[in-house]
C-alpha cells in the first residue's frame, strides 16, 4: 500500500487574478533600456539596436570571454579613478557590491571607512601587506605549528593588512583548497577566526600555482556574469560565449519570453537559461512544469493504472492483495475497494460487493473521480508534451530519412540538388513547429478555461493538424516522376501553411502577454 | 611538507591538552591515532536541560587539517546517545556553521568542543531538528557531504 495524498497540489482557483505588475500598456511596446537607468546600462553603454521585428522580441549581443574581462577591467578602472583606490581594492569593492557601481559609490561617499570595512578591505591608506613590524623573536605558524626564526620570517611568512601572520605554505594550502575544492574566488577571507579581510588577487597570484590562479580567474569571471543581470553564459556544452541582453530583466519575464541565439548556433532562453527556445511559455511556467513533471510523470501513469484514493482523506492507495475490506493507513477509514463505500454498510457480505448503488458509495466515488480527474487532466497535457519531446529526439533520424528520399528524387525524378531542398526545408519547419507545439501543451495545462484559452487551443489544434499532414506527406513513398512533381508541390504548400499556422500561434500568444490576455490558474 | 600537515599540529594540540588540561566539562576520552579523537562533553551548571548527561563527540582529522575542517559527530551507539538538540540529528550529525563555512584554520579540537558545549548550554528545548527522520534516512555517512543551510543563530 502506498499513500501520499499529493494529488491536490494543483487547485484551479477561479479567484486568482493574473497581475503582471504593469499598469501602462504603452510601456510594453518600448521595452528597451532607455527607461532603465540602472545597472543594465552601466556596463554596456553601446548595444547596437538591431531592427526590431516584433514587440516581444529582444535584442542581444554575443560576447567573448575576453570582452567580459575587458568589461570588468573598464569598470574597475572607472571606480579606481573615481574613488581613488588601488585597482585591486576597486575590484574587491565592485565584487562586494555585485558590480553595482552606483550603489558602491553611494555607500562609499557616504562613509568610505565602513564601505571598505564591509567589503573586507583595510582603510584606503593601508597597503596589501601588514605594516606592523615583523615579530622580533621566532614565530610559530598558528596553523601548522612550524617554527620560523626571525631571519626567515620575511621570506616564509605573510600577513595581510589585518596583521594575522601565517606561513606561506599554509597560505598556499588554504588558498588552493578554497579555489580548487570549494570553488571560491572573490570572497576568500583571512585564515584567522572571525577576520573578514578579503585575500586580494595579487596575493593569490603570488601564493598559488599557475593552474590554480587560472581557475581563480575563471571563477571570478563566472561570478561577474552571475552577478550581472544583463549577462548569461551560453548553456550549450563547450560553448564559451556569453550573451548580453538589456531588455529582459527579471521583472519583464511575466510578459516576455526572451529567446536568443548564440554564436554557437544554438538557441537559449535568456530569461532562465533553458538551453532551447521554450516559446511561447513564460520562464516561471516552464520551471513549474518541469518540476511537476519531474515529481509526477513517472509515477502518475502507474498511479492511474493501479491505485484509488481513500474516500475520506484522498490518500492514494494501492491494493496489492488481500480482501476488499480496506483500512486506510493514514486516516483509518474502513471502506470497500470495489464500491468505495463505507465498510460498515457491508455487513457480512465479504468478498462480494453487492452495494453498487448505495448513495455513500456514489459519493465516495465522486470524490475519487474529482481527484482522478485532476490527474487525468495532467496526463492529457503531459502525454502530448512528452510525445513532441520524444519526436524531437528523433530529429536526426528524420533528417537522415529525408536526405535518402532527396537522393532518390534526384535519381529517379531527374531533379537537381536545389530542386529537392524543399524536403529538407519542410523538415525544418516540422521540427520547429513540434517544439512550439510541445510547449503549447504546457501553456494550456496552466491556462484558465475561458474564451481566450479556447482561441489558443483552436490555434494549437490547427497547427497540430497542419504538422500532422505535413509529416504524412514527408513519409510518402516516391513512385514515379509524376507523383514527385505533385508531392513536391503538396509538401511545399503544406510547409508554407505549417509555417503560417506556427507564426499565428506564436505571434498571438506572445502578443497576448503584452496585452495581458492570458489568465493562468497557478497557485501563487 | 613531507608528513601530512595535520600530524605536527595535532601533536602540538595533544601536548597542550596534556600540559594544560581541557576546560571544565570537556574530557579527552581517546586519541589513539592522529586521525580520530573522542571527547566527552557535559554541560555545567544548574540551569541546563542536559544536567547529568554526558555526550561523546568524535573528531576525524584528514591530512589537510587544520586547513580543512575535521569531520565532527556525536557518537550514537549502545553507550552514548547524541543530545536532543534542534541542531543535532539522531544519527549524531551536527548542523553548525563553525563546522562548515565559518571554520578557520586557527581553530582547534578544543575550540570545537567548547562551541558544542555552549551550543548545548544555550538550548532550552529538547527537540530533534525538523525533518530529522527524513534526513537520517538519506544522510551520507560523512556529515561534511551534507549541504547545510545555517539559518538559526539562537541556540
Amino acid at each position: 500500500m502506498s499513500s501520499d495524498g499529493d494529488n491536490d497540489d494543483f487547485v484551479y482557483d477561479d479567484e486568482y487574478e493574473y497581475d503582471d505588475g504593469f499598469d501602462q500598456d504603452e510601456e510594453a511596446d518600448e521595452i528597451d533600456s532607455t527607461s532603465e537607468p540602472d545597472v543594465y546600462d552601466a556596463l554596456s553603454p553601446a548595444i547596437e539596436e538591431a531592427p526590431q521585428k516584433k514587440p516581444y522580441d529582444v535584442t542581444w549581443k554575443v560576447k567573448t570571454l575576453q570582452e567580459i574581462i575587458d568589461m570588468q577591467n573598464k569598470e574597475i578602472k572607472k571606480i579606481q579613478s573615481v574613488l581613488e583606490v588601488p585597482p585591486s581594492s576597486a575590484a574587491v569593492l565592485l565584487r562586494h557590491y555585485a558590480w553595482n557601481s552606483e550603489k558602491l559609490q553611494e555607500q562609499f561617499w557616504n562613509d568610505p571607512a565602513t564601505a571598505l570595512q564591509e567589503a573586507g578591505l583595510s582603510p584606503p591608506s593601508s597597503p596589501t601587506t601588514s605594516t606592523q613590524p615583523l615579530p622580533s623573536g621566532p614565530f610559530e605558524c598558528p596553523v601548522c605549528c612550524m617554527d620560523y626564526d626571525a631571519a626567515s620570517l620575511e621570506k616564509n611568512t605573510y600577513a595581510m593588512g589585518c596583521g594575522h601572520r601565517f606561513c606561506k605554505d599554509c597560505w598556499t594550502e588554504y588558498l588552493t583548497g578554497k579555489i580548487k575544492a570549494e570553488g571560491e574566488s572573490g570572497n576568500i577571507q583571512c585564515m584567522e577566526d572571525g577576520c573578514s579581510r578579503i585575500v586580494r588577487e595579487e596575493v593569490i597570484d603570488e601564493m598559488v600555482a599557475a593552474d590554480v590562479f587560472k581557475k581563480y580567474h575563471n571563477l571570478l569571471n563566472a561570478a561577474f556574469v552571475a552577478d550581472s543581470p544583463n549577462l548569461r553564459w551560453c548553456p550549450h556544452p563547450d560553448c564559451q560565449y556569453i550573451i548580453e541582453c538589456n531588455q529582459a530583466p527579471t521583472r519583464m519575464l511575466d510578459q516576455l519570453v526572451p529567446t536568443v541565439e548564440c554564436k554557437c548556433g544554438n538557441e537559449l532562453c535568456f530569461g532562465c537559461g533553458h538551453p532551447a527556445s521554450h516559446r511561447p511559455v513564460l520562464c516561471r511556467v516552464v520551471k513549474m512544469w518541469e518540476k511537476k513533471c519531474a515529481d509526477d510523470s513517472e509515477t502518475a501513469n502507474w498511479l492511474q493504472a493501479n491505485t484509488k484514493e481513500c474516500g475520506k482523506c484522498n490518500s492514494t492507495i494501492e491494493k496489492n492483495g488481500g480482501c476488499n475490506h480496506m483500512t486506510c493507513k493514514k486516516c483509518k477509514w474502513e471502506f470497500c475497494w470495489v464500491c468505495m463505500g463505507p465498510w460498515s454498510e457491508h455487513g457480512t457480505s465479504w468478498y462480494q460487493c453487492n452495494r453498487f448503488d448505495e448513495k455513500s458509495g456514489v459519493d465516495a466515488r465522486d470524490t475519487q473521480a474529482k481527484s482522478r480527474a485532476s490527474l487525468d487532466r495532467y496526463l492529457h497535457y503531459f502525454n502530448r508534451w512528452a510525445n513532441h519531446e520524444h519526436s524531437a529526439k528523433l530529429d536526426a533520424e528524420f533528417y537522415k530519412k529525408t536526405e535518402k528520399k532527396m537522393e532518390q528524387m534526384q535519381n529517379s525524378g531527374n531533379l537537381s540538388w536545389i530542386e529537392v531542398q524543399f524536403a529538407k526545408q519542410a523538415v525544418d519547419v516540422v521540427i520547429k513547429a513540434r517544439i512550439t507545439l510541445k510547449w503549447s501543451y504546457c501553456m494550456a495545462f496552466y491556462l484558465k478555461r475561458n474564451n481566450m484559452t479556447e482561441l489558443f487551443e483552436d490555434n494549437q489544434r490547427d497547427l497540430e493538424r497542419a504538422v500532422e499532414n505535413l509529416g504524412y506527406l514527408l513519409e510518402q513513398n516516391i513512385i514515379d516522376t509524376d507523383s514527385i512533381a505533385k508531392l513536391r508541390s503538396d509538401i511545399t504548400n503544406q510547409a508554407a501553411y505549417v509555417q503560417k499556422r506556427h507564426d499565428i500561434l506564436m505571434d498571438d500568444t506572445l502578443k497576448g502577454y503584452l496585452e495581458r490576455r492570458w489568465e493562468f490558474a497557478i497557485p501563487t | 611538507m613531507a608528513a601530512p600537515l595535520s600530524s605536527r599540529r595535532l601533536m602540538k594540540e595533544l601536548n597542550d591538552i596534556q600540559a594544560k588540561g581541557t576546560p571544565e566539562g570537556i574530557v579527552l576520552l581517546s586519541a589513539d591515532s592522529m586521525e580520530e579523537w573522542v571527547f566527552l562533553i557535559s554541560v555545567l551548571g544548574e540551569e541546563t536541560i542536559y544536567r547529568g548527561e554526558t555526550f561523546a563527540l568524535r573528531l576525524k582529522f584528514g591530512p589537510r587539517y587544520p586547513i580543512e575542517v575535521p569531520e565532527v559527530t556525536f557518537l550514537a551507539n549502545e553507550q552514548y546517545q547524541p543530545p536532543l538538540h534542534p541542531h543535532v540529528y539522531s544519527n549524531g550529525h551536527i548542523c553548525a556553521s563553525i563546522l562548515g563555512n565559518e571554520w578557520s584554520p586557527v581553530l582547534n579540537a578544543v575550540a570545537i568542543c567548547i562551541t558544542m558545549q555552549s551550543m548545548l548550554a544555550s538550548n532550552k528545548k529538547k527537540v530533534r531538528p525538523e525533518g530529522n527522520d527524513r534526513y537520517v534516512r538519506t544522510a551520507p555517512t560523512n556529515p561534511k557531504l551534507t549541504r547545510w543551510h545555517y539559518d538559526d543563530d539562537t541556540v
